[in-house]
């Protein structure tokens, strides 16, 4: 099985946002795997520790998506390719043309990724890229088997449905909570994943990609804060008291009910 | 220049969803002069033509114009591969400027397709919807709302804008013009061939609201100590015509399912009403529920983090407080009935 997991680097969920110059700060933020991503990633090396192949994390982001990748490597994958480009705007389209461009001539067998980031939280790039490689894809998976007969079946998570569906390979999935149990890296995978194939790119080193149609289908105007929320009022007297109170108040001051 | 602004009608349990209206809205909040809002629904051999009917009923009264269908067998429940097909054909038959669905899980697993197939932008999750010039303008939330960003997108007839918009945003619009139209046109379908078979689908929804389009929710955490825990919440959601949510403490003691899950990596809702019960408030879960309209904390502990961005707060146990709660609603409801 050749696999290959798309990942990006996000801020840690514990990160609070703060904008400066309309910009979003990163002094100082901790960085981490997109959560979602790591389940793609524990997914296709327990699927390789099973039935064997090679696992290749693959992502578009600054130098500093290296860290991320590296986790990865330490995690159990076996090579990563970092494409890092001033050039590629941040637009969904532009990010899956030159991914494309990159995975032509290559035959993955399957393609995982998270269901979305949790920063941009669009979750466009890897069903795009499904339909990009002209394969079948399915969203927000909680349960993959690969079958004797070299297909896939999967669980797919249908805001609280489940959804069984059996697909055939090559195929793309989209990783979605519940999957499994991500491992954490241990000191020896660190170490050994120093040694792993490690290439960094850029667009000039893609001979598929073309600047043709690269335009952003879509661009930013402006970047804000939601207003901030204002702690309330405490209620008062014994539980009874209170929650007539509330009901009174929901129904009189905020009018909700 | 006049454009079409084609919506799409999601059915759920035989009904359409609340978001398919709110597609329609959110078209006639940019429609200009000439334009057309038109929308498409696929449906399977399950749906009658009565309903299907009333399906027309009432979108036209939302403002659609002209609804297109396709039923096929393939199309009985959401199938990646099938619905693409119907959708493609639609899109290329009517060959709209913008496409407006539900970000909903089919509106998720859609659209990127839809998008890449015709060369096309996307924007996700949208909030709010503006048209300025030839732009479109929409909000959307980043860090699962911890900011928030505008986004321009242009669409043309070969290269359509989608936009899949947050169910409960955007406001249902008055429609202006009375006479129903009455225009259906049955679109044909050709099936393709299929590389997945969906074998099974395991309804544990049935019947229930989902959560992001859910008025009311009463939401779980750890404080919640049980499956059983959640009884009386279900009780006060139930009375309130709401639906139940969790935190991830609460879903990871396995005391519900993780389709219940609200936060930076769950759900994101913003119902009018939101009741944490036993919920400390960790920035995940407060990135997933602050835009909720108005938020009622019950924990015991009243330095939780819960009650900084509570509108009304009651520290004490919830076990005693809530089923206080749903007696006290119960009783405000019937007054009104009467
Ligand atoms: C990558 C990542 C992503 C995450 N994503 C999410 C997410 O999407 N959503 C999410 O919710 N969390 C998320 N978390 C987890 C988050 O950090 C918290 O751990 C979680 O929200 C805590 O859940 P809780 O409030 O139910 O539990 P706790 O923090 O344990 O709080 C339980 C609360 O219940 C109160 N309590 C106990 N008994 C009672 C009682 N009888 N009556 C009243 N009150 C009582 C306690 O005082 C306490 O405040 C994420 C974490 C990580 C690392």
């Amino acid at each position: 099985m050749d696999i290959w997991v798309l990942l990006k680097q996000t801020f840690d969920t514990e990160e609070k946002i703060t904008l400066v110059n309309g910009n979003i700060d990163d002094t100082g933020v901790k960085y981490i795997v997109n959560p979602y991503d790591e389940y793609a990633v524990e997914e296709a090396i327990r699927i390789v520790e099973r039935q064997g192949g090679k696992v290749t994390v693959l992502s578009i982001g600054p130098e500093k998506t290296g860290e991320a990748l590296r986790t990865a490597l330490a995690m159990g994958a076996d090579e990563a390719v970092l494409i890092t480009d001033d050039r590629i705007p941040q637009d969904e389209w532009a990010i899956v043309h030159v991914l494309t461009a990159y995975l032509t001539g290559h035959k993955p067998d399957l393609i995982l990724g998270g269901n979305f980031s949790v920063d941009h939280g669009a979750g466009q790039v890897a069903i795009r890229l499904a339909h990009q490689l002209d394969i079948p894809h399915v969203g927000s998976i909680t349960k993959l088997d690969i079958t004797a007969d070299g297909k896939a079946v999967v669980q797919r998570d249908a805001e609280g449905d489940i959804e069984i569906i059996e697909t055939a390979i090559p195929a793309l999935f989209t990783a979605q909570q519940g999957l499994n149990e991500p491992r954490y890296p241990t000191l020896p995978g660190i170490m050994k994943a120093k040694k792993k194939p490690f290439r960094q790119l850029t667009l000039d080193d893609i001979p598929s990609f073309s600047w043709d149609d690269f335009a952003a289908r879509t661009s930013r105007l402006e970047l804000s804060l939601p207003p901030a929320r204002q702690a309330g009022i405490l209620l008062k007297g014994d539980m009874h008291e209170q929650a007539l109170d509330l009901v009174r108040r929901l129904h009189e001051d905020a009018k909700v009910i | 220049m006049s454009r079409t602004l084609l919506t799409y009608a999601e059915i759920r349990h035989h009904q359409l969803r609340q978001v398919s209206f709110e597609a329609v809205s959110a078209a006639a909040h940019i429609v200009q002069d000439q334009d057309q809002i038109v929308t498409c629904l696929f449906y399977g051999s399950a749906e009658d033509p009565a309903e299907v009917e009333r399906y027309a009923k009432e979108l036209f009264a939302h403002g659609t114009k002209r609804l297109y269908t396709i039923a096929h067998t393939d199309l009985e429940t959401y199938h990646a591969e099938a619905y693409f097909q119907a959708f493609h054909h639609v899109v290329t038959t009517v060959q709209p400027h913008v496409i407006l669905l539900g970000h909903t899980a089919l509106g998720r697993d859609l659209g990127p397709r839809l998008a890449s197939a015709f060369q096309a932008g996307q924007l996700s999750d949208v909030t709010d919807i503006q048209q300025q010039g030839e732009h479109i303008i929409c909000t959307r939330p980043l860090y699962a709302g911890k900011a928030v960003e505008k986004r321009t997108i242009q669409g043309s007839p070969t290269r359509p804008a989608i936009i899949t918009i947050r169910p409960n945003n955007i406001p249902l619009q008055p429609v202006q013009d009375t006479t129903p139209s009455r225009d259906v046109v049955a679109l044909p379908y050709t099936p393709p061939t299929l590389r997945s078979i969906v074998r099974e689908v395991v309804r544990k929804t049935s019947g229930k609201l989902d959560l992001s389009e859910a008025k009311i929710i009463v939401s779980g955490g750890r404080g919640v100590k049980s499956a059983e825990g959640f009884q009386p919440l279900e009780e006060l959601a139930s009375v309130l015509q709401g639906a139940v949510g969790a935190s991830r403490g609460a879903c990871d003691a396995g005391y519900c399912d993780y389709g219940l899950q609200i936060g930076q990596t769950g759900k994101v809702v913003t119902p009018e009403i939101y009741i944490a019960c036993g919920i400390s408030g960790a920035i995940q879960h407060l990135a997933g529920m602050s835009s909720s309209r108005v938020i009622i904390a019950i924990n015991k502990d009243p330095e939780a983090p819960i009650f900084k961005i509570a509108d009304y707060g009651i520290v004490g146990d919830l076990f005693e407080v809530v089923p206080l709660l749903t007696a006290a609603f119960r009783d405000l409801l019937q007054k009104q009935q009467a």
